[in-house]
């Protein structure tokens, strides 16, 4: 079946009175850019719906992308035709027919937004069912929970046809609920902290700290790749890594052991802080989830936050490590995740850290350092990369190995 | 020279051959090691292997690279006899599969496992109802080939997918080896398939290159225990070039595949139509879409299949005995025999298989060979 355009309708946003051409208006920039690789697309963000005109691509590949995007209810492919009865008619028995298996029930459902067609709404069911009973033998009517039911929306520029709605992925639109940063490192339950943010309409901006030569090339790059993982969910993401050898170098000659992770992710927050000031984001969001390693702890989460009042926040908080990884399985993040390169978290990982932290010896440990010299350094070195989606970072030689395959 | 052997191996494609040559000589590192040598390698593994699943419409972790049809279909038995002997010890297949599948089984029994071997009717098919029939509480595995490689009979794999849907912890193995690349892909489509396996060289890739989709969730213990590769499930280090080959193969033969399958089946159909009049022929595999297109079985009685292939041979033709693996066993073929053929027309079987490369006029001078050496055999066989 060659479908010519996909109708998106919209999720929660329905129901948010004012803000609604925002967030219409943010979907249909999100939904630009998530699609930007097809080129032919013609996408018109309207009140009611969003019209996504195929021109030819592909609909399955724009629907599996579409699927991703925050603030989308549900969609329907559909097919076009001329607003001449005789047309529809053809065509839903053909759609129906294509569907139909022996012993199967439907129902016509037409609506007009175009009240001045020649039929209205219930002439339209008659004549379309009727026709559809005549050209598809063995068929029957149901008016309750059909197998199969066609939708006719009457429109100015055409009739269109739609089986189904596949489901979209809830939410809000990214970027309707402001900016916040995610502390990126590498593992499982960041890129799903991240997901998570969005999935309620916060904007992420990546912030990936790496410590070259502890850290290869690999890992950051990595980072990227999971970065752009996340990208259709967004349209495109700014990654930026914030180098971090100086720092734990610092840390790991000037303070006990026990205190090593502590103080170094004082120094994560506070830099993450920083930048969150700098790019006009409210908060910081985290892959934190209680009790899962020693620095984890309720007592490592007070001598941690100390350093900032911006909000802090943790999306998996409260999940089961089994729960998280479900979710990176769902958004495919999972497999990269557990790629086993050395990232800034394990390389100086003390081999006891202390689970119980005290605040007052945090605090007093890191005083020895020059936190400010030290952080005015590290910031002076960031380095922003807009991800975008299907970019590729681990694996960059994808054109040289055409050829061969 | 006519090459009408295809089910027995294809010819390399020289375009295939080449990127063998070039990754064997550019892209040596070991995929496992960390330095760029190793990685390069390694990306270009997964481009190969994610490139089979999107041309197969699967996910690249459900393909599993392996050194070929034999492989596969040992690993799809014997792996799951393994994975599942706390399960049960019963196992379902049938009288006409291939013997990588028949001789694992075999070894299974020895080993204490249960196996029900399905007859198949006069024509060369399993029954569905058999199946049904044949199902215990103790079943672990259903192993039924797609494409029957000595006639080409196609077996009935969606409907006993639909009959294992209300059995979900039976492992459904369907070797394809016969099917890839000749219009089957419906058949090899359908969501209860639990593993395939697949063969590089009846696709014009290199020998000792393969591969099997593992539906994700589904487990075999691994045959090849070593450093870990392919996520730990067949170690040995990777043939990057052999797989990056097989990746290449299977994209040429998929493109334009419907218009392929049908020239194969135009040539089928004219041999056909020459010799289903021949009094002393009897034909195993019809024109209908019941059997491959490019597999076309016949006996001609009085003659040995041997005689019929050398006869041939003298005039550069190349067919072979019912398939390559048995001819050189001169036992009659297993599947004739499943089908009832009496041993006398089943040891003068011969089979024509066909791919892309053959044409019309090949058929043709086919037929003319045929008619001749069809007089010639009126001595001893009238």
């Amino acid at each position: 079946m060659q479908y010519t355009e996909i109708m998106v309708r919209y999720g929660e946003l329905s129901t948010k009175g004012k803000n609604r051409r925002n967030f219409i208006d943010r979907l249909g920039h999100n939904v630009r850019q998530s699609l930007h690789q097809f080129k032919n697309l013609e996408i018109k963000a309207q009140r009611d719906r969003m019209h996504i005109k195929l021109n030819g691509e592909d609909a399955q590949a724009v629907m599996d992308r579409l699927s991703q995007v925050f603030g989308i209810q549900n969609f329907s492919p559909s097919i076009r035709v001329e607003r001449d009865i005789e047309a529809v008619k053809e065509m839903a028995t053909k759609m129906v027919a294509e569907y139909y298996e022996p012993g199967m029930t439907f129902k016509i459902n037409t609506r007009r937004s175009d009240h001045n067609y020649a039929y209205d709404t219930n002439e339209m069911n008659d004549m379309l069912g009727g026709h559809i009973l005549e050209t598809v033998p063995g068929i029957k009517v149901k008016m309750k929970n059909p197998d199969l039911l066609l939708r006719v929306e009457v429109r100015l520029n055409g009739i269109y046809l739609s089986f189904g709605k596949i489901d979209g992925a809830g939410g809000l639109p990214v970027g309707t609920a402001g900016k916040g940063m995610l502390m990126l490192s590498g593992g499982i339950d960041s890129p799903v902290a991240g997901y998570m943010a969005m999935k309620r309409g916060v904007e992420i901006e990546m912030v990936h700290f790496f410590s070259p030569p502890y850290t290869s090339e690999k890992a950051l790059n990595k980072a990227k790749e999971l970065t752009a993982k996340l990208t259709p969910y967004a349209g495109s993401i700014q990654f930026l890594e914030v180098p971090f050898t100086e720092i734990q170098e610092t840390i790991k000659e000037n303070v006990p052991e026990g205190y090593l992770m502590t103080i170094q992710r004082r120094f994560m927050l506070r830099l993450s802080v920083a930048l969150a000031e700098k790019r006009n984001a409210l908060a910081i969001f985290n892959g934190e989830a209680l009790g899962q390693v020693a620095s984890q702890t309720l007592e490592s989460m007070v001598a941690i936050n100390d350093v900032t009042t911006m909000p802090v926040l943790r999306p998996v908080l409260s999940l089961d490590k089994n729960e998280i990884i479900d979710i990176a399985k769902k958004i495919d993040t999972f497999e990269l995740s557990i790629m086993p390169f050395e990232d800034c978290c394990t390389i100086f990982a003390p081999p006891a850290p202390k689970t119980r932290p005290k605040l007052d010896k945090a605090r007093h440990y890191e005083s020895r350092l020059d936190v400010e010299g030290l952080m005015e350094r590290a910031l002076a070195g960031v380095k922003v990369t807009r991800v975008q989606v299907n970019d590729e970072f681990l694996n960059e030689k994808k054109d040289e190995f055409a050829g061969l395959l | 020279m006519i090459y009408f052997d295809n089910s027995a191996t294809t010819q390399i494609d020289p375009t295939v051959l080449e990127s063998y040559q070039i990754v064997s000589q550019k892209i040596w590192g070991n995929p496992s090691s960390l330095h760029k040598l190793g990685e390069t390698a390694f990306n270009l593994l997964e481009q190969a292997r994610q490139q089979i699943a999107d041309l197969m419409k699967v996910n690249s972790d459900e393909i599993y690279f392996t050194s070929g049809g034999t492989e596969g279909d040992n690993w799809a038995v014997k792996g799951t006899a393994i994975e599942k002997q706390n399960y049960g010890k019963h196992i379902i297949s049938t009288e006409i599969e291939h013997p990588a599948v028949l001789n694992s089984l075999k070894q299974l029994e020895k080993m204490g496992y249960e196996v029900t071997y399905l007859p198949v009717n006069e024509a060369g098919f399993v029954q569905v109802a058999d199946v049904e029939k044949a199902l215990r509480p103790d079943t672990i595995l259903v192993s039924v080939m797609a494409v029957n490689n000595e006639i080409g009979s196609i077996q009935p794999i969606r409907e006993i997918g639909d009959i294992l849907q209300a059995y979900p912890k039976v492992h459904f193995h369907v070797d394809a080896v016969q099917a890839i690349g000749k219009g089957l892909a419906a058949v090899l489509q359908h969501e209860r398939i639990d593993i395939l396996t697949f063969s590089g060289h009846k696709f014009h890739a290199p020998r000792g290159s393969g591969f099997i989709y593992l539906k994700k969730g589904r487990k075999l213990a691994p045959l090849l225990s070593g450093g870990g590769q392919e996520k730990n499930y067949r170690s040995g280090t990777e043939h990057v070039a052999a797989d990056v080959s097989l990746a290449k193969a299977l994209r040429i033969i998929l493109d334009q595949e419907q218009s392929k399958v049908e020239q194969q089946q135009v040539i089928k159909e004219k041999i056909y139509q020459h010799l289903k009049n021949k009094s002393k022929v009897t034909i195993f595999s019809d024109i209908t879409s019941n059997y491959a297109s490019h597999i076309l079985c016949f006996a001609i009685q009085g003659v040995r299949g041997e005689t019929i292939v050398h006869a041939f041979e003298n005039h550069d033709i190349y067919i072979s005995t019912t398939s390559a693996c048995s001819s050189k066993k001169n036992i009659a073929a297993g599947t004739l025999k499943a089908m009832g053929v009496p041993e006398a027309i089943a040891t003068s079987a011969v089979r024509v298989s066909l791919d892309e490369h053959n044409t019309l006029q090949e058929a043709e001078v086919f037929i003319d060979v045929f008619d001749e050496l069809y007089e010639q055999f009126k001595k001893i066989n009238s």
